[in-house]
């Protein structure tokens, strides 16, 4: 479980967010929604460790991140798999080798096991002919599809995806749904999915945080998210409604 | 407020600068995460290097020859004396500062705009969120790179500054190689190598730790990128010219 306690950010004079609490339990999928620049990517960063606090811990299974050694840190680490916002691919070595990238450095793994795992995940991800292309020749969509089979390869506890669905077209934008809630069921995986697609919310996530005015604005299970009286998350839902109808009609 | 006098940015820079060379130190230990980066960069600041060292090396000798030609009479002087101050500037001075002025250029700004790049693209923080030490993964065998390959390619640009300047003396009617070489070897100290070693392993620590540190904490996107990039060429400049001062004042 991941337990987000108190905490407050600001970047110099800029204050990303105070006070914000809520608790991811395991197996479940929570959905960060909110603006853009309202710093739910800074808010994932928290989780592990990646950006500290001015105030506020992250326990998860009770124990503090920011309070560990490097070492333990690392370990803690290694229990997450993130897809970041644009992928994230390192772009001088080729797309197989950024998959196989963790496995060759944190396991034993010989080289048939290694092709074995990458092929594998490449094709959890619909890309298995993709390996030995060169990152720079991935679309926008297959960049985030390999960034996840290498966010996968590790067999984590938790995945957290950075806007898994933005600039895709809606076909491929369902397909990585799809693909979210079977990470989640299949490999039992509880996963912190941002993004600002309502679409999106309403077929991965058990729970929604909603970010606005820079706290934590509302918090519950998605179903009684269109029943709650904060209007702006209302406002946000309406907005995000009104393209999608507007988009299919 | 303290914080808002002029000085302050500057010295909270110098802080984190300093907390990134600590980082790197101890992660120094960790061999076998930037062994493979390590050799990479070996190629990229060393031998890819070598060309433009070796052009910076050939002219700078034949010009300084043909000028201290110029400037000095030599029928007053014994013409021998052109190769003495010729060599002797090539090892103690130019070969070391003018090739760090044009690799702050070169590998300088090309370790920025990598770590910036792979900063605003996350791939830094994906680094460290698979357990990685980004600092000991690319800043460690980046400055390295610098620490050991920047005397190689000093003593590349000092062979052919004083190449340049036997040839252009020669071919300029000025003084014949053997001349030149007389001179040479008449003022020619060890201590004078041994400084410009010194020099040229201080340069390559101040480009790439410079280099390394704007990169590696660039923000804001491509623009961002762009200006780490500006202020690590910049700054590497100042501080090669800097440095160069203060050596000069401790070690003559
Ligand atoms: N390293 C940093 N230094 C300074 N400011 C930062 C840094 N990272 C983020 N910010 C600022 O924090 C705020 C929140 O950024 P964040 O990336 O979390 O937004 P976001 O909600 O993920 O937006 P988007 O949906 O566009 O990705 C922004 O105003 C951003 O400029
Ligand atoms: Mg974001």
């Amino acid at each position: 479980m991941i337990e987000i306690k108190n905490l407050t950010k600001s970047f110099g004079d800029l204050i990303v967010w105070r006070d914000v609490s809520f608790d991811i339990q395991d197996g479940e999928t929570t959905a960060v929604i909110g603006r853009s620049g309202c710093g739910k990517s800074v808010l994932m960063k928290h989780l592990n460790a990646l950006l500290y606090p001015d105030e506020g811990n992250v326990l998860i299974d009770g124990k503090c991140v920011f309070e560990l050694s490097y070492s333990e840190l690392r370990k803690v680490r290694q229990r997450f798999g993130i897809l970041f916002q644009g992928g994230a691919l390192f772009d001088s070595i080729s797309t197989f080798e950024n998959v196989a990238f963790p496995l060759r450095y944190f396991t034993e793994q010989i080289e048939d096991e290694i092709t074995h795992n990458v092929n594998e995940a490449l094709s959890m991800v619909n890309l298995q002919e993709a390996g030995n292309k060169s990152t720079s020749e991935l679309s926008g969509g297959m960049r985030k599809r390999v960034g996840l089979a290498r966010a996968i390869i590790l067999k984590p506890d938790y995945l957290l995806y950075d806007e898994p669905t933005s600039g895709l077209d809606p076909k491929t934008s369902d397909e990585i749904n799809e693909l979210i809630v079977n990470m989640a069921d299949s490999l039992d995986i509880t996963s912190v999915v941002i993004t600002h697609d309502m679409h999106s919310v309403l077929e991965v996530s058990d729970k929604v945080a909603f970010l606005d005015e820079q706290k934590l604005s509302w918090f519950g299970k998605t179903e009684d998210m269109k029943h709650s009286d904060n209007q702006n998350l209302l406002e946000f839902i309406s907005a995000s409604e009104y393209q999608i109808n507007s988009k299919t009609a | 407020m303290i914080s808002n006098l002029p000085g302050a940015a500057g010295l909270r820079q110098f802080g984190k600068y300093a907390q990134l060379l600590y980082q790197a130190l101890r992660a120094s230990t960790e061999i076998s995460t930037y062994r493979k980066n390590l050799f990479q960069e070996f190629v990229k600041v060393g031998y890819e290097s070598i060309p433009i060292i070796f052009l910076v090396g050939i002219f700078t000798g034949a010009v300084l020859t043909l000028q201290t030609a110029y400037q000095l009479d030599t029928d007053i002087y014994p013409s021998t004396i052109i190769g003495s101050i010729v060599a002797q500037s090539i090892v103690i001075e130019l070969a070391a500062v003018i090739s760090a002025l044009v690799l702050a250029g070169k590998v300088g700004a090309r370790i920025s705009t990598e770590l910036g790049t792979m900063r605003v693209s996350e791939q830094i923080d994906a680094l460290e969120s698979m357990g990685f030490n980004s600092v000991s993964f690319l800043v460690v065998p980046r400055i390295l790179a610098g620490l050991l390959m920047f005397p190689i390619l000093y003593t590349t640009a000092a062979v052919f500054g004083i190449l340049g300047g036997i040839t252009a003396g020669a071919l300029d009617g000025i003084l014949p190689a053997a001349e030149f070489l007389e001179g040479a070897r008449a003022f020619f100290f060890e201590s004078d190598i041994i400084f410009g070693y010194i020099k040229s392993i201080v340069f390559g620590f101040v480009i790439t730790s410079i280099a390394c540190y704007k990169g590696y904490y660039a923000f804001g996107g491509a623009e961002g990128v762009g200006t780490a990039t500006t202020q690590a060429t910049v700054l590497s400049c100042i501080f090669v010219l800097l440095a160069d001062f203060a050596l000069a004042a401790i070690l003559l």
